[in-house]
């Protein structure tokens, strides 16, 4: 029985892996290797693919302006979520049923149509080519997945917590944040990874509310494809750098995610 | 049904133990009489799950052997030993109704439709849950899912044991009682070994034969109620179960007399002279207040009403203790003094009760 | 749990609310608006009433499309969902194995979009791609630029690879939810493996799959990046799907009216089926 489940852990994990391992091996060669040979490792190993995207403007400004709409949007879509939880996990109230259906239909919108109203809107409020205009659009995605992460976890924490809280005197907002929130710490570090995750991949719409001082790093990455044509190698780099942010941030929430999901709230 | 027998058994959750302390379940020999119904009566973490869990092979003891009447079971699963068990919290499958919950054991085990027909509506029965026999599961109460389960325990005659893990603990204080005097009723009826895990000492005393109470890893004492009420082996025995629990005085000991600080007190034998901490044990309900200068000199802080007797606490020079006075004997304002019923006193050195020297042959006060 | 009754609860979704709202409620209404008037450029536009919803409705081009998505959309389902639930159940519940375990199952996830189609590109190609080259090799003529199964294979495989691990990772924190007494119980019981499967963990992992399966709805039938990056919609129109025509219609031929009327069924297409999802799935719990 364990034999069988590593076994199928393996082969899922080289199934996610193989893409992933081609991309950085046609990133260390040159472009000559690539079209010319087949090989299975880099037997020319260069690094020019990444000097030359280096060497062009822009990059570190990209990942910057990622990074900062991001975590804009996660610290947005977790303040709002948390009250909003506790609401869902304590109390029925009129249309509560409803309600995150509704939340949830918010990310239904085809975009491409949608893109356009998005546009005209951030522009009118001013708010076009800046970092929180992305941080709030990508709440419409983030915000309900935060919403039921939270009170999945909530839910799991017993009631009478909060009325014998009450009894000491706690006032509302110094037991939620003193007391609840510790409680539920694990489920806000699930919460973050989905945000980060579901803000970071999203490419229309910050590309549509953007266009110098907060272009996102993918967007970088096309535009220093186009210009050289069908360049694998520098395409395949470029696919590299846009990989490690994303590792590197399920590397340092690892423990919180593997502690966050063994209570199994989510 | 079988007779469990438990042969230099020992656990710990680590791999390799340093030294006793690393053992969650210290080394033990013991039978459990086919037939019987047991208690494991003991505080939280005092290793009685533990052993619970390594009877129903859900889990595998360090060091030792488990045998059902003469078959080694040490390794064999759950499946295979053919218990059955009880937890704490109900356990019942949701998307099932309370028939079919009843059925799933004998249905796995492949009996016949009509044999299981009937073993379920008897259960159902038994647990007063006919009514409900084709509700879904999910949407009865915490009381009713844990009957669901106790019927389930019970719905195999053939188990070899039936185990009960803490199964009052989500129950209502009076379905608890109504429940437990079902099990003791189910027992009498079916004759099934039965052990009963509990912290709660009135639970072990009522549904049990003989109770074994354990402590730090470890079982302390195995008796009837009777025994472990007059002659606690062990300190813990004596503190964990009355209400309140014995009374223990520092004393030294020659031969029948005892020495409290300044007082001396009469033994009904004479007890070998050992080295180690020598205590009295002293049940509240076996002292006597008193103003006439014999005894132990005490002073009275706080006399609380129970019912049928009344509780004084009271302060003596060797510590505080209590006493039970029943109607009739309630303390007056100028007792001064307590007597010990010199038959009921035990003696203990290094926390364990030692036996009177030729116990029966020596005259009282005579060495 | 027991919740008390409390309107002033509202108070406490406020924020979600006026932050939702903001992004929705505005770009809707416009995009209502546009879908009844015939756009020719910023300041001419001429009122049209339902002319575009019915051109949509009868266009045999879109139903194709749409029969094209609901067939993808679903195979997504049928691929991601079961694989998901049973990666989850071979997942690591202790030890060190579940942090690294954890990490690499959730490396596709955070891959940008477009980032995910050229990964796929590059190792599917069958002149310098592993997986191209590889089938090639076994005699298995494979070019995802030529093949229409081949295509569409690709672009299913892809998708599994992106996102089977949303699935993973929801029934897997599912999972650990089950109190090992639930496990214990069915083994004394002799339930079988299958059993346990069935009345044990699968009741317990509705919760999950609900989101788990809305989610991978949606966003499969809204797939754009990956397919276009990929193959462009192509051979001829195998991979093209509703969200690719729905941007030739309103950036390449910018017809504003057509393409918001269209993106308004769309929407309702996906509400629609999403809350049969949603009541199927949280009443067959609720009994």
């Amino acid at each position: 029985m364990q034999k069988t489940k590593t076994t199928v852990m393996i082969v899922y994990i080289l199934f996610l892996m193989i893409p992933i391992y081609w991309l950085i091996n046609m990133s260390l060669q040159p472009n000559r290797d690539i079209i010319g040979s087949f090989t299975l490792y880099p037997q020319n190993l260069t690094f020019d693919n990444y000097r030359r995207i280096f060497t062009e403007s822009g990059w570190a400004a990209g990942y910057l302006n990622s990074l900062t709409y991001v975590t804009m949007n996660t610290v947005i879509s977790i303040l709002a979520a948390l009250p909003a939880a506790y609401a869902f996990s304590r109390y029925r109230f009129i249309g509560d049923k409803h309600l995150f259906f509704w939340l949830l239909t918010n990310r239904m919108a085809p975009p491409a149509v949608f893109l356009l109203p998005f546009f005209n809107l951030y522009q009118s409020v001013g708010l076009f080519d800046t970092h929180i205009a992305v941080a709030l659009a990508h709440c419409l995605f983030s915000i309900p997945l935060a919403v039921w992460i939270l009170e999945g976890f909530m839910s799991g924490v017993p009631k009478e917590i909060d009325e014998t809280a009450y009894a000491d005197g706690y006032s509302f907002p110094r037991f939620f944040i003193f007391i609840f929130i510790p409680l539920i710490r694990s489920g806000i570090g699930v919460a973050v990874f989905f945000c980060f995750m579901f803000s970071w991949v999203e490419l229309l719409l910050a590309r549509t509310l953007t266009s110098v001082d907060a272009r996102p790093i993918s967007v970088v990455m096309t535009r220093s494809i186009s210009a050289t044509g069908v360049d694998w190698g520098m395409l395949a780099a470029a696919g590299v750098l846009t990989l490690i942010p994303g590792a590197l941030v399920i590397y340092f929430v690892r423990n919180h995610l593997a502690r966050g999901f063994a209570l199994g709230r989510v | 049904m079988a007779t469990i027998t438990l042969e230099n058994l020992a656990h710990s959750y680590l791999a390799q133990p340093a030294g006793e302390a690393d053992y969650a379940l210290k080394q033990l020999d013991h039978v459990w009489s086919d037939g019987e119904a047991y208690a494991l009566l003991g505080p939280s973490g005092c290793g009685k799950s533990t052993l619970l869990n390594i009877i129903s092979g859900l889990l595998v003891p360090s060091q030792g052997r488990i045998l059902f009447d003469d078959r080694d079971v040490t390794r064999a699963d759950t499946v295979a030993r053919n218990i059955a068990q009880v937890f704490q919290f109900p356990v019942v499958y949701d998307t099932m109704t309370v028939r079919e919950n009843l059925a799933f054991p004998l249905k796995n085990r492949g009996h016949k439709a009509n044999y299981i027909a009937a073993r379920v509506s008897q259960i159902a029965r038994m647990i007063g849950m006919e009514e409900v026999l084709d509700r879904r599961a999910r949407r009865l109460t915490a009381d009713a899912k844990q009957k669901i389960s106790l019927g389930r325990g019970m719905v195999r005659e053939d188990v070899n044991a039936i185990l009960f893990d803490e199964p009052l603990t989500v129950i209502d204080p009076h379905m608890k009682w109504e429940l437990r005097t079902q099990l003791k009723a189910l027992h009498q009826e079916f004759g099934h070994t039965m052990i009963y895990v509990t912290h709660d000492q009135t639970e072990a005393l009522t549904f049990a034969d003989k109770v074994v109470v354990m402590f730090d890893g470890r079982v302390v004492q195995i008796g009837t109620p009777d025994e472990l009420f007059e002659r606690p082996a062990h300190t813990f025995v004596g503190y964990f179960i009355g209400s309140p629990g014995m009374n223990l005085f520092d004393a030294e000991i020659a031969g029948a007399t005892a020495r409290i600080g300044e007082t001396s007190i009469a033994l009904d034998a004479a007890y070998p002279a050992s080295g180690g901490k020598v205590q009295l044990g002293i049940r509240p309900e076996f002292c006597r207040l008193g103003n006439d200068g014999n005894g132990l000199p005490v002073r009275i802080e706080r006399v609380e009403d129970v019912g049928r007797h009344v509780i004084v606490r009271a302060q003596s020079q060797a510590g505080p203790l209590n006493i039970i006075a029943h109607e009739g004997l309630r303390p007056g304002p100028d007792d001064t003094h307590v007597v010990f019923e010199p038959g009921r006193i035990n003696v203990y050195v290094d926390d364990w009760r030692i036996s009177p020297q030729e116990e029966n042959a020596v005259p009282a006060g005579g060495v | 749990m027991d919740r008390t009754q409390n309107n002033y609860a509202w108070l406490f979704v406020l924020p979600v609310l006026v932050l939702v709202a903001f992004s929705a409620i505005i770009p809707l209404m416009t995009v209502v608006n546009y879908s009844v008037q015939d756009v020719l450029d910023a300041n001419t536009r001429f009122f049209v009433g339902d002319e575009w919803y019915r051109e949509i409705l009868r266009d045999p081009q879109l139903h194709a499309a749409l029969g094209r998505q609901l067939v993808f959309s679903f195979s997504v389902l049928a691929v991601q969902i079961p694989l998901g639930i049973a990666i989850a159940l071979c997942m690591p519940t202790r030890g060190i194995w579940v942090a690294v375990t954890l990490v690499l199952v959730a490396l596709p996830l955070l891959v940008p979009w477009n980032v995910v189609g050229t990964i796929w590109q590059l190792f599917a190609r069958s002149d310098i791609g592993l997986l191209g080259v590889t089938l090639n090799g076994l005699g298995i003529e494979y070019n995802y630029t030529r093949g229409r199964w081949a295509a569409w294979l690709t672009v299913l495989a892809m998708d599994v690879w992106h996102w089977t691990s949303l699935v993973v990772l929801l029934c897997y924190s599912g999972l650990r939810a089950i109190p090992d007494a639930y496990y214990q119980a069915a083994r004394i019981d002799g339930a079988s493996r299958w059993a346990v499967f069935r009345h044990v963990q699968l009741p317990r992992l509705t919760g999950v799959l609900t989101i788990a399966v809305l989610l991978r709805f949606m966003d499969s039938f809204m797939i754009y990046a990956e397919p276009f990056v990929l193959t462009g919609g192509g051979p001829g129109s195998t991979t093209t799907f509703l969200s690719q025509f729905l941007t030739t219609m309103a950036v390449a031929q910018f017809d504003i009216g057509r393409a918001a009327a269209f993106s308004l069924i769309y929407f309702l297409i996906i509400l629609a089926i999403s809350w049969v999802f949603y009541t199927v799935i949280t009443r067959s719990t609720k009994i």
